[in-house]
């Protein structure tokens, strides 16, 4: 058995009013790949700042190769071969690729930049990782996917022993996560040890050899990936078990409540077809890139349309912005929640209320008593885990953020509400209740269309399924005819044909 | 749908005494009073005087209606620094209308539209051209307002207005003990109070402020919201405008200089942060009385204006360095 090289005990971290880690232990072999699980706020994130000195643990101890150390900052925890690379790529976009990978450690010589010598290096690591650009790259004109490999390209420049990855797989399609597990497993073998944190088990799966589960703050256990299951997984992540993860009730279909025909974008897409009825579930699924958003957001007013028609319950409508959407009854609730969704410094009573603050008018002035009373009720209504309507909504975790969105959309009158990838950053635990909120609403005569990337919510929730790839619609599929190959097939039509193959 | 797991969610707000006092408005009350004590103990005999204090805050009230608007366009994250430029051109115009026709109402009339069209411009400029600064805009338009006067009136002044009475009297004219322009001053403070904070719009602005992309999907009007925020700030730099007139009869093109920066500097006192969404208006208010006052006493005991400047200014950096005090002693609080 490898050494341990990197151990914690007993870790605790407070923050103001809440214990973030509670006597949380690790333990990092050499040359590993272990997997770091738990719902949102299970307190990973805190974790890992933690060992990469951002936050100070109030009591425990960290061994590095056996011998204590404390951080006191990041700096520390780089000068001791430790690196990070966060969830959402902390980069200077305006700046080249080299420039990106040296950031605090330009090669410099007399205390001139030594160019030169710095693109050389920065393009033989780059191609290590068999990286398809170049190092004078700017950043900004990079993909997600390529920016990781840059933050890797960062994390070897300096001689990383440790290198720990946030969750970077989430905003990667199937294929660029293939990219990505090989690169990881390439680095294993060089005798990296990695932390990879992740909220899919098949990247675990695919990657690790152990596995540690955070619940509340609190040190679960540790695994051996070989033998474990998805259930067992589950169990100890929510502590209670999850049998029916996708409770789409049966709901007898109405009349047709919205539909678009011919909708084009310039530069977006072009020619998207589709229609909802009501009590129905429509997904809107493709691989990353297929202008799922783009659609909806121009539906919604929010961006202009070249062309094409929006029909509700039978009439054309005109569209030119969010209000006049909302006004016909249609809710969208966005992909990027924390900047569409919702004002995170806001209380979460006025944020579920800031769509209808025409109701609460009495004479000319907000009927602030009322005003809060409706909020709570909605709150309550969709289960959010929250202490006063006046908490802010930056306290809650990702799931509950989406619990008061969907409570600021029931606060209106919709007769279609659009969902951009609802589930996304969401833990297991309240993915679950918001699938039971929309078989509700599909019950209570919602015309729903759900955009998700993730297979099994669309395959469980939805009753029809319309594929996009690279801006039009590649093809339909009823509920019963709908299995994973296929929608993958219609999502990939484009890109197989171009590419010659997958 | 009935609450799933029984759990419920407060709506009634607990105010702790310790949350009170922590407020930014508190602070700044507490500085008030310190000023009031301050002004007092150097001149005991004089300070309280009630005519000489009076006459002392008049002094401010004019660059002061300002600040409602102002207050109103740092609250949206934007920035107005034409409104000295607006306020002296409105004001000639009300001096030309009134020199060619004879009528102080036509005057008037000209120079609140001349400050409302002024301010249109500014918010158009910025609402149809969403990538433009307001910063670089409103400076552009601030020379390009004054440069219109310095055209009209080169090295003359405008005069005469003070000729008619009653509008005289919009200055100097009192009722009982209090000055007209006082009194009207605290009836606008009501008013953008109640607006800022009891109605739709002024939630409107706030998220407006916090989050214009999150305001947008909420099916806020953002732009519209910043067009009539613009427009009313012309519309009060017409009014200011009038004011001025009556407290000089007469203008000249360096006329209501400073002004914008005097507005800013009350409204960030006042806890209005320059980056949109957070502030008060009664905090506004009361960083606008305090510097008010402290002008006024110190005038008392003949410290001379420039060194007033240097007081305020000093002040001015020991308070907004406040809120970074407070945090510390909050986090060393909760390590204890």
């Amino acid at each position: 058995m490898a050494e341990t090289i990197l151990e914690l005990h007993g870790i605790t971290k407070i923050f103001p009013g809440v214990r973030a880690l509670d006597q949380v232990q690790f333990d990092l072999r050499a040359g590993e790949i272990h997997a770091l699980m738990g719902e949102n706020g299970a307190g990973k994130s805190t974790f890992i700042k933690v060992i990469m000195g951002v936050h100070q643990a109030e009591e425990g101890q960290m061994l590095l190769y056996g011998q204590p150390v404390h951080f006191k900052s990041t700096r520390d925890a780089q000068k001791a071969g430790i690196a990070a690379i966060y969830q959402h790529v902390t980069a200077y976009p305006h700046l080249t690729v080299a420039e990106n990978i040296f950031t605090g450690h330009l090669k410099k010589r007399f205390g001139i930049v030594q160019w030169k010598q710095m693109y050389e290096e920065a393009d033989s690591l780059l191609k290590e990782l068999n990286a398809d650009f170049d190092s004078r790259a700017l950043m900004g004109s990079l993909s997600v996917a390529q920016q990781q490999m840059v933050e890797i390209a960062k994390a070897l420049s300096v001689h990383a022993r440790i290198i720990i990855m946030d969750e970077p797989t989430a905003a990667l399609t199937k294929r660029e996560s293939e990219e990505l597990y090989r690169i990881t497993r390439k680095l294993r073998d060089e005798g990296v040890s990695i932390i990879f944190i992740s909220h899919r088990f098949e990247d675990m799966y695919a990657l690790a050899s152990r596995v540690t589960v955070f619940r509340d703050s609190r040190y679960i256990g540790t695994y051996d990936v070989n033998g474990i299951t998805n259930a067992d997984l589950i169990k100890a992540m929510v502590g209670r078990e999850i049998n029916e993860l996708f409770p789409k009730p049966k709901v007898e279909l109405g009349e047709e409540v919205l539909r678009v025909e011919g909708l084009s974008r310039t530069g977006y897409f072009k020619d998207v077809s589709f229609h909802v009825r009501k009590g129905e579930i429509l997904g809107l699924t493709g691989l990353v890139g297929a202008r799922r958003t783009e659609v909806v957001q121009t539906i919604f007013g929010a961006e202009k349309l070249t062309a094409g028609k929006i029909f509700l319950e039978g009439q054309p409508v005109k569209i030119r912005r969010p209000a006049e959407a909302m006004k016909l009854g249609i809710g969208l609730l966005p992909e990027n929640r924390q900047i569409e969704g919702l004002i995170l410094d806001w209380g979460i009573g006025r944020n579920i209320t800031l769509t209808e603050l025409k109701s609460f008018v009495q004479g000319i002035f907000l009927n602030e008593k009322k005003e809060n009373l409706v909020s709570k009720q909605l709150a309550e209504q969709v289960d959010t885990k929250a202490v006063t309507v006046f908490d802010k909504a930056s306290s809650l975790s990702g799931g509950n953020q989406q619990k008061v969105v969907v409570a600021k959309a029931l606060g209106s009158d919709f007769k279609v509400l659009i969902l951009d990838e609802p589930t996304k950053g969401v833990d297991v635990g309240a993915k679950a209740a918001i699938y039971e909120i929309m078989g509700e609403l599909a019950q209570a005569g919602y015309a729903i269309v759900m955009i998700s990337s993730e297979m099994p919510e669309i395959l469980g929730m939805c009753d029809r399924i319309v594929v996009m790839c690279e801006g039009r619609v590649s093809g339909e599929l009823s509920r019963e005819e709908a299995t994973q190959e296929k929608i993958l097939e219609l999502a990939m039509l484009k890109q197989t044909a171009t590419e010659g193959s997958v | 749908m009935a609450t799933k797991s029984g759990r419920t969610i407060a709506h009634i707000k607990q105010r702790s005494v310790g949350s009170v006092l922590l407020r930014w408005e508190s602070i700044l009350f507490l500085i008030f009073l310190a000023v009031n004590i301050v002004n007092y103990s150097l001149s005991p005999d004089k300070y309280f005087n009630t005519s000489n204090l009076l006459r002392g805050l008049r002094e401010t009230l004019v660059s002061g209606m300002i600040v409602f608007p102002m207050a109103f366009i740092l609250l949206l994250g934007d920035i107005d620094l034409s409104v000295g430029g607006n306020v002296c051109l409105s004001a000639t115009v009300l001096g030309l209308v009134y020199n060619a026709s004879g009528s102080i109402w036509l005057g008037i009339l000209a120079a609140v539209a001349t400050g409302t069209v002024c301010g249109l411009i500014n918010g158009l400029l910025l609402t149809r051209f969403t990538e433009l600064a307001p910063m670089v805009v409103t400076l552009a338009t601030n020379i390009l307002y004054r440069g219109i006067s310095e055209g009209i009136l080169g090295d003359t002044a405008t005069k005469g207005m003070q000729k008619v009475d009653w509008f005289k009297s919009l200055y100097f004219g009192k009722l009982g003990d209090i000055y007209y322009i006082l009194i009207i001053f605290l009836v606008l403070a009501v008013i953008f109070g109640l607006v800022m904070h009891k109605t739709v719009f002024g939630r409107q602005m706030f998220a407006v402020g916090e989050n214009k992309r999150a305001a947008k999907y909420a099916g806020i009007g953002v732009e519209k919201i910043r067009l009539i925020v613009f427009t009313l700030a012309g519309f009060m730099c017409g009014i200011t405008a009038m004011f001025y007139c009556a407290k000089t009869g007469s203008v000249m093109s360096n006329a209501a200089e400073g002004y914008e920066l005097d507005a800013i500097c009350v409204c960030v006192l006042g806890g209005i942060s320059t980056a949109g969404g957070k502030g008060t208006l009664p905090g506004a208010m009361i960083a606008f009385f305090t510097i008010a006052l402290l002008k006024y006493g110190l005038g008392l005991v003949n410290i001379k204006g420039q060194i007033i400047n240097v007081i305020i200014g000093a002040l001015l950096v020991v308070v907004v360095m406040i809120p970074t005090v407070q945090d510390l002693i909050k986090k060393h609080r909760i390590k204890k």
